[in-house]
C-alpha cells in the first residue's frame, strides 16, 4: 500500500471545502483539494453563458462571509476587492415610486413616510439585537443536547449570558419570535406593502418557505447577522465577478500549501475496516489519506461516495429524509444596452417583489410542483459596476428568481420554458422594453442547478436552512459535529451548520472540530 | 358455506372478518374441543385443543402438530440478497449455504433488536425470512442501495410444524424420507402435485420439522400426517403447549421477551443482542450490518441488562415476577416461567441487571403472587441463574433421527 | 352581595374553573351572555327534534381528571367512542379507519401494502410526543424569563422531563414541534390517501396548511387527549356537547355556585387597578373580589375594559395576538341516513369522523384559498353523523349532520361575510357531500349555516377561531397568550383569565378553566380541593 502524502484529502473546493482546507492546512495538515470542475469555487464562480458576457454563476453577491474565513485567509492579499461594499437595495415598484434602502439592515429607507420609517427604525432595532445573539452559534460546532460530549460550554454559556442579556422584554420577545412566521411580524408593525415586500422576500430567498410559513422569521435574522469586510448586514459585489471570491480564496489556500486539483471528480470514498482512508476519482484513481473530508452535500455524501451498505438504515433514512427542496432558478439575461427598470438605480440590488402577499403568491405554485404566474425577484447588474463583465455598453443582469419547482408536474422542458417566460413577463412589467433588449437568455432551474452544480434538489443549502434542519439539527440528528459515523470521514459542507451563502462557516467549523478531535 | 366461498369476496369487507382462519381451519377448528381460540397475527389460532399437559406431553414424548401459518414471511430475491441480508441482520447470510436455515436477528442504528426468525436459503439468491412481526418498511429502507426485491408473502405459504420424538417416524411414515436431513437444513418433495418443503427445524428444542406447503394443499398435508401419524398419537397443540416447550428450550419470543426496538414507546424498554445473550451470532467480520457500530461501542462499554435462564425454588410458577437482589433491590424481571413438566424444575427466562446476572452472582429472590381461591399468596422465592436450555436432548440434533 | 368570583362566559373552561372555585369554597357566580350556555360546547334543538351540537362536535381532549374531579358522569355526562372514520377518495374509493388493530392494517394495505406496516411506528412515535406533552396540560408554563423560585422550579421540571429523553429522542421531538405534517408524513408513508387522513388533526382550527411548519405539533393538539385511556382516541358527548357543560353546569349547582344567563357582561369594572366586578347589559352590577374571563383575550382586553388601564406593550401584543378563524360549520338534519357509494352497507366507518379531501395537495390548496380571502372551492371537512352513535339526537331513522369545514376566512377579501357568501360556502360544502352520497341534498331538512362571522356573533369567538387564537409556537406554552402574562393573570390585579386562549390552548379540554382556578386558589393560598394533578403517563 502506497504511503499518504496527504493528511487530509477535501471533497469539492466550494468556498466550504477551501475554507476548510485552509484551516486544516495551518494545523500543520498537508491537504488535497479535489474539484470536479476546472476553476474551484463551486457556487461562487462566473462564466461565459454568451459570447462575451459573464455572470456569476450561482451566488451574485456577497453578504454573509465568516469573518475568520476573511481574517485567516487574509482574502485581501490575495486579490479580493469589492467593486460595491455597501450596495443599496431597491424595492422596485412597477410605478417607478420605488424604495431605497441604504445601510446596514436598511437603516434608511428613501421613500418611506414618516410613521413608517418610525416603525421600520424599532423593528429594525428589535431584529438586529436577535440576529446579534444568534450570530456567534454560526462560527462553532453546533452543541449536542447531551453531556460529556465535548461541548463547548465557555462559549455557550457566554451565548446564552447575551440572550438574558437582551432584557426580560427582548428576552420575552426573542421566544415569542423564534418560530414566527415573517409575514405576521412585517403586518403587525409596518403598513408599506413595498417594504413588506422586500423584507419577506430576503427572509425567503434560498428558502423553500412562504412568508406566512412559520419559521420564516429567522431567515431574515440569518441575513441581518452576516457581514461583509467588517460591515454588518452588507451587500458586496467582488471586484471582478464572484469568481474573484473563489479565486483568492484558492490562491490563499495555495499560497500556504494547499494543493488543489481542478478536473478530479471523486467517485468514491474508500472505506476499509470501516474506516475512510481515500478516495477513488471517476478514472480509477486512488488518493489515500488519513482524514477524508466531505464538502459536497450530505446526501450525494452518503448516498453515492459512501454508499448505503456501509451506514445503518435509519442512518440512511435520515439523509433521505433531509429535505432538500430548491425553490430558487437563477436566470442570466445578455442585454443590448441598459434597462430601465422606472429609474431604479442598476447599481443597486433590484428587488421585484411589490408586496408580502406577492412573495407568497409565487411560493404556492411551488408547493405543487408548479410554475408560479408572478415570479419575484432579486436583479443583480454586474455590468453597471463595472467593465469586463459584458460587451462595452452592453450589460448582463443576473437574477434570482422564485419560486421556482424543484421536480415541477410538467417535466422539466416544458418549466423551464415557462417560468422563463413568466420571468421575462414580470421583469417587463418593471422595466419596459427588456425584453427587446434581450440577446442571449439563461435560466437554471432546481434541477439544472442540481446537475451543474450537484446540489441535492438545486436547494443552495446542500438541503434546506429551515428550523427543523438548523444548528444540532443540521443535516439531520447525530450528524451535526462535522463527524459521520465513519471514522476518519468528516463533513464540511454547506449541508451543515450554519448553512451555505458564500460564507465559509461550516467548513471552517468542521476544520475547527477535526483539529480538536484528531491528532495531526 | 361452500357456495360463500366459491363467490369473489368483497376486498372492502375484510372487517367483517378481521381475525382470518388459516388454510388449516377446518382441521384445526374441528379438533378444538374446548374451543379456545387466541389471536396471532391477525389470524385465529388454537391456543389449546383439549388439554394442555397432554398436548405438551406429546411434544416431548410422540409427535404433534403446532399451525404456523401467521408467522410472517418476506421472501427476499436478486443478485444483491446476499449482501443485503448480510448488512441487515447480524449472522453471515452469505455463507449460509443453499438449502440451510438460520435462526437470527436484526437491529436498528442503536444496536437494538428489531426482530428475531429464521432465514431460509432457498436459492442462491432467494431467501425467506420468517419473523414474529411485521417489519417491511424497514426491510424496504433496508434495499435501498442493493440489487433486491423484497416481497410479503404471508399468505401465500401454508406451514406446519410437526415436533416431537415421533416426528420422523411419522414423516417416513407419510413418504417423506428425512433420514439424512440434518438439523437447519430442508429438502423438497412433491405433494399433491406440488412442492412440499421440509426443513429440519422448530421451536420446542425437540426433534421437529416444520412443513411449508401451498395453501390449497394445506388440508391434503394434514390428513396425510394424521393418518399417517395415528400409531405414533400424532395430536394438535396449541399455542400454550408450545410456549410451554419453549420455556424448556429457552427460545424467546418477541413482545413477550423482549420489545422490538421499533415498537417500544418507552425507551428503555429495547435491548441489544448482548442483553439477549443473542451476541454469539453476530459476525463481526463480514462487513458493516446496522448497529454494528453501536455493538461493538457496547462491547467495550458493557450493558445494562442481562438474559438468563433462572432455576427458583418450589413449584410456584413466577411468570412475570419482579426480580430482586437480596430481597430488596429490583434488578430484574421474568419474562416467561413455568414449572417445567420434561425437567422437573420451576424455571424462568428473566432480564437481569448485570452484574447480577452471573451465574456466581447468588441472593437473588423473585416475588410471586400466587393467586389461590381469589387471594394471593405472597411469596420471595430463591432463584440461581443457571444454564439454558433446560431441556436439551441428544434426539434434538441425532442425526439420522431415531425411530422411535 | 359579593362574589369572591364572578366568571364571564359560560363555556366549558369558565364552568371548569367556577366548579373548582366553588368547590374550595369561594361564592362564584357565572354570567353568560346567551339565553342558553356552553359557550361553544352546546346541545340545542334547532330543528323540531333534533339535537344540535352546532359547535364542537367531538371529545377526546377533555381532561379525565377534570371529568373525575367535577363528578361529571354522575351530573350525566357519557362519552362514546368512535367506531370508525372514513376518507373518501377521488373515483369513488375510500379509506377507513378501524378499532380492530389488524383490520385497520388491512384497509391500509388495499391501499399500500408498505404503508400498511408503517403505520405501527408512526402511531409510536405519535404516542411518545403525546406521553411527553401530556403531563404539561395541567400545569402553569414556566416564564422563562423570570428568577422566580416557582418559575425556575418549573423550567427544571420541563428540563427533568426533556432529560429523560435520549439525545436522539430530544432532536426528533424538537424536529416534530418544528416541522409541518407534509413532511412528516412524507418520512412514514407514501400513499396520499394515507397521508391525508393522518394530516387531518394536523389542521383543525388552525389558520395553517398541512404544508406549513408547526402543523405537526397541532397533530399532537388532537392526539394528546384520550377515551378513557386510549390515547388519541376521539368519542362524542351522549346528547351533544352540550352534556359537557349541561354536566358541568350541574355540578357547579352542586357546589353551590350561581349561574346567570342571558345578559351579557358590557364592561369589567376597574377601580384602583383592581378589577372589582362587571356591568351587565341590562345595567345590572355585579360585585366580585376577582373577574375570570373566559372570554377570548382580545373580546376581554379590548372590547371589555378600559384601555387606558392597561400597559401598552401589553395591549399592542393583544391587538396582535393572531386569532384568525380559519373554519365554518354546516349542521344539518337529515331525513334519512346519507349513503356513500364509497362505503359497504353498514359499515361502521359511518359512526366516525368522514372526510372528503384525499391528499396533502387538496387539503394545502384549501388553504391557499383561505389565504386569498376565500373560503376553500374545494373544501376540507371533518363531518360526523352523531346519531349514528347516539340515535337520541334526532327522531327515528331521521339523522343529524355535523360538518366541520376548511377553510373559512374571518372576512371575505377584506370584507364581511354577506349572507350571499354565506349561501355561496353552504351550496359549495353540500355539493362536495352530494358528489359522494347522491341523493343527498334531497334528504335535507335543515341546514344552519355558521362562518367565522356566525362563531364570533353567537359564540363570541373573536373572528370566529374555535381556539380563541391559534396554536403557533409564538402563542403556545408561556407565549400564550401574551409574553410575561401566560400564567392565567392579567396586568390587571384580580381580573383572571381562563379561555383558550390560555395555555395549553383551545378544544373543550377544560384544562385552561382548571388551570387558571388553580392558580386564583394559589394566589389567595386557598387549599386546592378535589383538584387532581395530570395522571401521570406510566
Amino acid at each position: 500500500m502506497p504511503m499518504p502524502s496527504f493528511d487530509a484529502i477535501v471533497i469539492g473546493g466550494g468556498t466550504n471545502g477551501l475554507a476548510c482546507a485552509a484551516r486544516l492546512r495551518k494545523s500543520g495538515r498537508n491537504v488535497l483539494v479535489l474539484d470536479a470542475r476546472v476553476t474551484p469555487g463551486g457556487a461562487a464562480v462566473a462564466q461565459d453563458f454568451a459570447p462575451g458576457y459573464r455572470a456569476p454563476s450561482l451566488a451574485h453577491i456577497v453578504n454573509m462571509i465568516d469573518p475568520r474565513v476573511e481574517r485567516e485567509m487574509d482574502l485581501g492579499r490575495h486579490g479580493l476587492a469589492y467593486a460595491n461594499l455597501d450596495l443599496a437595495s431597491t424595492a422596485v415598484s412597477r410605478d417607478g415610486d420605488h424604495l431605497v434602502l441604504h445601510g446596514a439592515a436598511a437603516e434608511r429607507v428613501a421613500g418611506l413616510g414618516a410613521s413608517e420609517q418610525q416603525a421600520w427604525a424599532d423593528l429594525r432595532a428589535q431584529l438586529l439585537t436577535f440576529a446579534d445573539v444568534l450570530a456567534p452559534f454560526k462560527s462553532m460546532t453546533p452543541p449536542r443536547i447531551a453531556a460529556g460530549v465535548g461541548n463547548e460550554y465557555m462559549k455557550l454559556g457566554k451565548l446564552g449570558f447575551g440572550i438574558r442579556r437582551m432584557g426580560k422584554d427582548s428576552f420575552r420577545e426573542f421566544l415569542r419570535m423564534l418560530l414566527i412566521n415573517v409575514h405576521d411580524v412585517l403586518n403587525d408593525d409596518l403598513s408599506d406593502p413595498r417594504l413588506k415586500g422586500i423584507l419577506a422576500h430576503d427572509a425567503v430567498l434560498g428558502t423553500w418557505l412562504g412568508p406566512r410559513s412559520p419559521n420564516s422569521l429567522i431567515h431574515l435574522l440569518n441575513r441581518f447577522s452576516g457581514q461583509v469586510a467588517g460591515r454588518r448586514s452588507a451587500i458586496a459585489l467582488p471586484k471582478g465577478g464572484m469568481g474573484s471570491l473563489a479565486a483568492a480564496m484558492a490562491t490563499s489556500a495555495g499560497a500556504i500549501g494547499v494543493t488543489i486539483r481542478t478536473g478530479a471528480m471523486v467517485g468514491g470514498i474508500v472505506i476499509e475496516g470501516d474506516r475512510a482512508v481515500g478516495v477513488t476519482l471517476a478514472d480509477g484513481e486512488e488518493i489515500r489519506a488519513g482524514t477524508v473530508v466531505s464538502a459536497i452535500g450530505p446526501k450525494p455524501t452518503f448516498l453515492n461516495l459512501v454508499g448505503a451498505q456501509h451506514l445503518d438504515t435509519g442512518f440512511v433514512n435520515r439523509v433521505r429524509h433531509m429535505k432538500s427542496r430548491g425553490g430558487a432558478a437563477k436566470l442570466h439575461l445578455a442585454l443590448k444596452a441598459a434597462p430601465d427598470f422606472r429609474g431604479a438605480d442598476l447599481t443597486s440590488r433590484l428587488v421585484l417583489a411589490p408586496s408580502e402577499t406577492a412573495v407568497e403568491l409565487s411560493f404556492n405554485a411551488v408547493k405543487y410542483s408548479e410554475v408560479p404566474e408572478n415570479p419575484v425577484m432579486e436583479v443583480i447588474l454586474p455590468s453597471a459596476h463595472e467593465e469586463g463583465h459584458a460587451p462595452s455598453g452592453r450589460h448582463v443582469l443576473s437574477a434570482i428568481v422564485q419560486f421556482a419547482p424543484h421536480a415541477p408536474k410538467d417535466g422539466p422542458d416544458a418549466a423551464r420554458a415557462r417560468m422563463l417566460e413568466r420571468t421575462l413577463a414580470v421583469l417587463e412589467d418593471h422595466a419596459t422594453g427588456i425584453r427587446g433588449l434581450v440577446e442571449h437568455a439563461e435560466l437554471l432551474m432546481p434541477y439544472d442547478i442540481e446537475a451543474r452544480y450537484g446540489m441535492a434538489g438545486g436547494n443552495w443549502h446542500h438541503g434546506e436552512l429551515s428550523v427543523e434542519q438548523m444548528l444540532f439539527l443540521r443535516p439531520f440528528p447525530g450528524m451535526a459535529q462535522y463527524a459521520t459515523p465513519i471514522p476518519g470521514l468528516w463533513l464540511a459542507g454547506a449541508g451543515c451548520h450554519p448553512g451555505g451563502g458564500i460564507s465559509g462557516a461550516a467548513g471552517w467549523n468542521a476544520a475547527e472540530r477535526i483539529v480538536k478531535e484528531v491528532r495531526a | 358455506m361452500k357456495a360463500e366461498k366459491t363467490m369473489q369476496p368483497d376486498p372492502r369487507l375484510h372487517y367483517l372478518t378481521p381475525l382470518r382462519q388459516t388454510p388449516f381451519h377446518a382441521r384445526t377448528a374441528a379438533a378444538n374441543r374446548l374451543n379456545s381460540w387466541g389471536p396471532w397475527g391477525g389470524y385465529t389460532t388454537v391456543l389449546e385443543y383439549e388439554d394442555l399437559a397432554m398436548e405438551h406431553s406429546a411434544i416431548r414424548n410422540a409427535a404433534t402438530v403446532y399451525d404456523l401459518c401467521p408467522m410472517v414471511k418476506y421472501r427476499i430475491t436478486g443478485p444483491g440478497a446476499a449482501d443485503y441480508l448480510n448488512r441487515l441482520t447480524v449472522r453471515n447470510a452469505a455463507r449460509l449455504p443453499v438449502g440451510a436455515v438460520h435462526y437470527t436477528i436484526w437491529c436498528d442504528d442503536a444496536g437494538k433488536i428489531l426482530d428475531d426468525g429464521t432465514l431460509f436459503r432457498l436459492g442462491q439468491d432467494d431467501y425467506r425470512l420468517c419473523c414474529q412481526e411485521r417489519h417491511l418498511p424497514w426491510l424496504l429502507d433496508s434495499a435501498i442501495g442493493f440489487d433486491v426485491r423484497v416481497v410479503e408473502e404471508t399468505e401465500d405459504v401454508a406451514a406446519l410444524s410437526l415436533q416431537g420424538p415421533c416426528s420422523y417416524a411419522v414423516l417416513k411414515a407419510a413418504g417423506f424420507e428425512v433420514a439424512e436431513l440434518k438439523p437447519f437444513r430442508m429438502v423438497d418433495f412433491v405433494l399433491d402435485g406440488g412442492g412440499l418443503t421440509v426443513s429440519r427445524t422448530g421451536f420446542t428444542g425437540d426433534l421437529g420439522y416444520e412443513l411449508w406447503t401451498t395453501p390449497d394443499r394445506a388440508l391434503v398435508l394434514w390428513d396425510l400426517l394424521f393418518e399417517a401419524g395415528a400409531p405414533w398419537g400424532i395430536r394438535p397443540i396449541g399455542t400454550q403447549a408450545l410456549d410451554l416447550a419453549r420455556t424448556e428450550a429457552g427460545f424467546i419470543i418477541t413482545n413477550l421477551d423482549f420489545i422490538p426496538a421499533h415498537q417500544a414507546v418507552r425507551e428503555d424498554r429495547v435491548r441489544s443482542p448482548f442483553e439477549l445473550a443473542l451476541d454469539w451470532m453476530i459476525d463481526w467480520d463480514k462487513g458493516h450490518f446496522n448497529g454494528r457500530r453501536a455493538l461493538l461501542a457496547e462491547r467495550a462499554e458493557g450493558s445494562p441488562w442481562a438474559f438468563v435462564g433462572l432455576d427458583i425454588e418450589g413449584n410456584v410458577s413466577a411468570e412475570h415476577a419482579i426480580i430482586y437482589h437480596d430481597k430488596k433491590h429490583e434488578v430484574g424481571q421474568i419474562t416467561a416461567a413455568c414449572w417445567s413438566p420434561t425437567v422437573k424444575r420451576n424455571i424462568a427466562l428473566a432480564h437481569v441487571r448485570r452484574p447480577y446476572h452471573s451465574a456466581k452472582s447468588a441472593n437473588l429472590w423473585v416475588e410471586v403472587y400466587a393467586m389461590r381461591e381469589l387471594q394471593y399468596v405472597k411469596l420471595m422465592l430463591k432463584a440461581r441463574v443457571c444454564d439454558r436450555p433446560f431441556f436439551n436432548p441428544p434426539r434434538r440434533r441425532a442425526t439420522p433421527p431415531g425411530l422411535f | 352581595m359579593t362574589y369572591d368570583a364572578v366568571i364571564v362566559g359560560a363555556g366549558h373552561n369558565g364552568l371548569v374553573a367556577a366548579c373548582y372555585l366553588a368547590r374550595a369554597g369561594l361564592k362564584v357566580i357565572v354570567v353568560e351572555k346567551n339565553d342558553w350556555i356552553g359557550g361553544a360546547a352546546v346541545s340545542r334543538e334547532l330543528y323540531p327534534g333534533f339535537t344540535y351540537s352546532n359547535c364542537s362536535y367531538v371529545s377526546s381532549l377533555f381532561r379525565p381528571e377534570i371529568m373525575r374531579d367535577l363528578e361529571l358522569p354522575k351530573h350525566g355526562l357519557q362519552i362514546l367512542p368512535y367506531e370508525g372514520g372514513a376518507l373518501f377518495t377521488e373515483g369513488g374509493g375510500y379509506l377507513g379507519m378501524f378499532r380492530n388493530h389488524d383490520a385497520n392494517r388491512r384497509e391500509i394495505e388495499r391501499h399500500s401494502p408498505r404503508d400498511a406496516e408503517a403505520y405501527d411506528r408512526y402511531a409510536r412515535d405519535v404516542l411518545r410526543h403525546c406521553r411527553f406533552i401530556r403531563p404539561m396540560l395541567l400545569r402553569t408554563a414556566a416564564d422563562p424569563a423570570s428568577f422566580r423560585p416557582r418559575d425556575i422550579a418549573e423550567l427544571a421540571w420541563m428540563g427533568k422531563q426533556m432529560f429523560g429523553l435520549s439525545e436522539m429522542a430530544m432532536y426528533d421531538m424538537i424536529r416534530f414541534w418544528t416541522m409541518s405534517i407534509a413532511d412528516f408524513l412524507d418520512e412514514y408513508f407514501e400513499n396520499p390517501a394515507v397521508k391525508a387522513y393522518q394530516a387531518v388533526a394536523s389542521i383543525i382550527g388552525t389558520a395553517l396548511g398541512p404544508m406549513s411548519p408547526g402543523t405537526a405539533y397541532v397533530l399532537l393538539h388532537h392526539a394528546m387527549g384520550d377515551v378513557d385511556g386510549n390515547v388519541g382516541a376521539w368519542g362524542f358527548a351522549r346528547g351533544g356537547m352540550g352534556s359537557i357543560t349541561r354536566a358541568l353546569a350541574a355540578s357547579l349547582g352542586a357546589a353551590g355556585g350561581e349561574i346567570r344567563s342571558g345578559s351579557g357582561v358590557v364592561r369589567i369594572l376597574v377601580r384602583n387597578g383592581r378589577a372589582t366586578g362587571v356591568v351587565l347589559e341590562n345595567g345590572d352590577e355585579i360585585v366580585g373580589r376577582r373577574v375570570v374571563s373566559n372570554m377570548d383575550v382580545k373580546r376581554t382586553f379590548l372590547r371589555h375594559v378600559d384601555e387606558t388601564d392597561l400597559p401598552g406593550a401589553f395591549l399592542k401584543r393583544v391587538r396582535n395576538f393572531k386569532i384568525r378563524g380559519s373554519s365554518g360549520k354546516l349542521n344539518i338534519a337529515l331525513d334519512r341516513a346519507p349513503r356513500f357509494t364509497a362505503l359497504p352497507d353498514g359499515s361502521p366507518c359511518m359512526k366516525g369522523d368522514l372526510h372528503f379531501t384525499d391528499s396533502i395537495e387538496k387539503m394545502e390548496r384549501a388553504y391557499d384559498d383561505w389565504k386569498a380571502g376565500h373560503y376553500s372551492r374545494d373544501p376540507f371537512q371533518d363531518m360526523m353523523i352523531p346519531t349514528m352513535i347516539d340515535p337520541t339526537m334526532a327522531p327515528p331513522g331521521k339523522h343529524f349532520m355535523s360538518c366541520f369545514i376548511q377553510y373559512a376566512p374571518p372576512r371575505i377579501e377584506g370584507n364581511d361575510w354577506s349572507d350571499a357568501d354565506r349561501d355561496g360556502f353552504a351550496q359549495t360544502v353540500l355539493n362536495q357531500i352530494e358528489t359522494y352520497a347522491p341523493g343527498f341534498k334531497d334528504s335535507v331538512l335543515h341546514v344552519e349555516v355558521r362562518t367565522p362571522r356566525e362563531l364570533e356573533r353567537e359564540v363570541g369567538l373573536t373572528e370566529g377561531n374555535i381556539f380563541q387564537g391559534e396554536l403557533t409556537f409564538d402563542q403556545l406554552l408561556f407565549n400564550r397568550p401574551v409574553p410575561g402574562y401566560a400564567q392565567y393573570r392579567s396586568p390587571i390585579r384580580d381580573l383572571w383569565i381562563c379561555g383558550s386562549s390560555t395555555h395549553p390552548g383551545g378544544g373543550v379540554m377544560g384544562a385552561p378553566g382548571r388551570n387558571a382556578a388553580a392558580e386564583i386558589l394559589r394566589d389567595i393560598k386557598t387549599p386546592k380541593k378535589d383538584m387532581s394533578d395530570a395522571y401521570a403517563v406510566l
